[in-house]
């Protein structure tokens, strides 16, 4: 019988195209308008390492002057201090270490017909990569240097090692660079993690950066500093070396812990960490550490705003607006088909055998709405991407999302169309023939 | 086969309510073709629903084929109305959208049969009805006559025991109602058992038993009192 409902449910909308077209827009943009604000909630909050984002950790130390507070009205930092950074990644008391920063210089290809341009440069040690994933398309990243020690190595986004190399295996080529030569010793395949969780100073969905470099490659050239940096001492000197040995925070620090019961032990070192910087006459504050999951970071930094919650709701409020009128909508197109049920049920369609004909007539459209829905979800995404280009990398209309549509689109139309269908059911057959 | 014994039936509204049948008895045997008359508002058409299960009542006892039909659900009501009875109508009920074959085929979806029953039973219904050279048809491609032998040929599909009609020539010209009469008593020559209800007297007197009904009672007459509505209506 379902093949016949469904044949029937055709029929019935093919010869009520311009209320069953109305009912379908009605729904479609409802859904569409909830659906575009949700799946901006939804790509937001999208887990950018749902594999071990529980094991991965930004690390938070409180190395601030005892009268001020680095983030009102008692918090640490989100950035930790040269110092605390290259002392807690050299400890190594977790599976992967590594400090990171932004910071910018001049690359001058060798080739002459490719003009030198400003390389946006993210400093971090070599366990950045193994941390987060980060898919090589040639070579492979640095290991973590022993303190103080450094190569002029370089690992190249995609874009990068096409712009300068034309997008061959550039492995073992050399690059001038910041001044000095450099050896490519990686190319990075697409990568764009959204949100940027590992270091969101300039902006929760910036683009990745051009190039790698050590991060003691920053030190020894004397990069600029990047990124958020923030200092509590009025007097640190002139000198970047002054600014590196200074509480002045910089960097963003993560580890990864090969068990989530390994945090326990992990806050136990830190907590000793801090008490012997305190020996040292540091840490003057008691000691506040925190030790964040992505997650929580991404919770902590609010990476969904308020904002877009609002816009949520009221969409969601819209598309009851729209139920309600598809459901008066679908209670006009079913009292045109009052007197075929009537005759149906006169001819043995018991009332269970209509509902389920009525059923999948509305589910029909809850699909038609759902591919008006998607398709005007997709235009108006598509509109966000030209008017905010931060967001294009990370918005997509990915699978889950088009089941979701289909799936609330379908029950809203079967919610909109209970109430018609079940007075279809419930009609005095003898009523409507004669 | 088909009993009602004191049947009622009371229709009620918040200010009224009105019996549109009291103590209605009648008992149809197997083979019958009775013709129901009487006054518009007699009830003729709520005893029709009645039988055809397609309305409660509200007191008596009602057997089908022996089976007491006064507290079958839904379910079970729908399946002894799709097995056992036909209907024909005044305005015949075709569904406007669907050919011939697939009008005639609706009640024998409800019924389970296979494609190939299927196929059999309308290509021999419509067969009967002189209709098999256009079952791709759309009703509104046939006259009303033609359109009334779609209604018969969907009614005789499922084999009913009793075939219910209302005024089923009610929208004929004298020409079709007559052609539609003959065919409703050959299909009553062949078995089955046939109600109808009609205005009409000279249709009336052609069925093999007349019942007359006013203020919801049967009262039964003989055919020759009912030759034209005059008399029909002076009984």
């Amino acid at each position: 019988m379902f093949y016949y409902y469904l044949t029937l449910s055709l029929r019935n909308i093919a010869s009520h195209k311009g209320l069953s077209v109305l009912i379908a827009t009605t729904i479609g943009l409802g859904i569409a308008a909830s659906m575009i604000t949700y799946s901006l909630i939804y790509l937001m909050s999208k887990d950018p390492l749902p594999h071990k984002s529980d094991r991965v950790y930004h690390i938070q130390l409180d190395n601030w002057s005892l009268n001020t507070a680095a983030i009102p009205p008692d918090l640490p930092p989100e950035e930790v201090s040269w110092t605390d950074a290259l002392n807690i990644v050299h400890a190594k008391q977790a599976k992967y270490q590594a400090a990171n920063t932004i910071t910018w210089g001049m690359v001058t290809p060798a080739d002459n017909n490719i003009p030198p341009f400003l390389g946006i440069i993210r400093a971090t040690h070599g366990e950045f990569f193994p941390m987060f994933d980060v898919p090589f398309l040639f070579g492979q990243a640095w290991q973590n240097y022993p303190r103080g020690q450094v190569e002029n190595v370089v690992v190249l986004s995609k874009s990068t090692n096409q712009r300068i190399f034309g997008g061959i295996n550039s492995v073992g080529q050399t690059l001038p660079m910041l001044g000095q030569l450099f050896t490519v010793i990686g190319v990075i395949n697409d990568w764009h993690p959204s949100p940027k969780f590992f270091d969101m100073s300039l902006g929760k969905f910036y683009p990745p950066e051009d190039l790698y470099v050590p991060l003691q490659i920053k030190a020894n050239l004397e990069l600029p500093h990047g990124g958020n940096s923030h200092c509590w001492q009025s007097n640190i000197g002139d000198s970047y070396q002054a600014f590196l040995n200074s509480e002045c925070v910089n960097f963003n620090l993560w580890v990864e812990l090969s068990h989530q019961q390994d945090k326990a032990q992990f806050a136990s070192y830190l907590e000793d960490y801090v008490t012997q910087q305190r020996a040292l006459g540091r840490f003057p504050k008691a000691t506040q550490n925190i030790i964040l999951d992505i997650e929580q970071w991404l919770a902590h930094k609010k990476v969904v705003s308020s904002d877009i919650y609002v816009f949520f709701y009221l969409s969601l409020f819209f598309l009851l607006v729209c139920l309600f009128n598809a459901a008066s909508l679908l209670s006009t197109k079913l009292t045109t088909t009052t007197g075929q049920m009537a005759l149906r049920r006169a001819l043995g369609a018991s009332r269970q055998a209509i509902f389920s004909q009525c059923l999948i007539e509305t589910i029909m459209l809850g699909c038609l709405g759902a591919l008006i829905g998607f398709s005007l979800c997709a235009l108006g995404l598509s509109g966000i991407k030209i008017l905010y280009p931060e967001f294009s990398a990370f918005i997509t209309l990915d699978m889950p999302l088009l089941i979701i549509t289909i799936g609330i689109s379908i029950l809203s139309t079967v919610l909109a169309g209970l109430v018609p269908t079940i007075k279809v059911c419930m009609l005095a057959p003898a009523d409507y023939l004669r | 086969m088909l009993k009602m014994t004191d049947v009622k039936k009371v229709f009620r509204t918040d200010l009224v309510e009105t019996q549109a049948l009291r103590d209605f008895n009648l008992h149809v045997g197997e083979g019958d073709f009775v013709a129901v008359t009487g006054p518009s508002g007699s009830g003729k058409t709520t005893f029709l629903n009645i039988a055809g299960l397609l309305e409660t009542f509200s007191g008596g006892k009602y057997e089908l084929d022996g089976q007491d039909v006064s507290n079958l659900n839904d379910k079970k009501r729908s399946q002894l109305r799709n097995e056992k009875i036909g209907f024909i109508f005044q305005s015949f009920n075709l569904i406007p959208d669907l050919n011939l074959f697939d009008n005639v085929d609706v009640p024998l979806r409800y019924r389970g049969f296979n494609s190939a029953e299927r196929k059999k039973r309308i290509e021999n219904s419509l067969e009967m009805v002189g209709l098999a050279q256009r079952m791709k048809h759309l009703p509104s491609q046939l006259s009303g006559g033609q359109q009334q032998r779609v209604a018969i040929a969907r009614a005789l599909a499922g084999e009913p025991r009793f075939l219910l009609a209302d005024e089923p020539t009610g929208n004929l010209d004298t020409q079709m109602a007559n052609s539609v009469m003959d065919l409703l008593k050959n299909i009553n020559d062949a078995g089955t058992t046939i109600i109808m209800v009609t205005h009409d007297g000279e249709l009336a007197s052609q069925a093999r038993r007349n019942i007359y009904v006013r203020d919801g009672k049967v009262s039964e007459v003989n055919n020759a009192d009912i030759s034209s509505p005059a008399q029909l209506s002076a009984v």
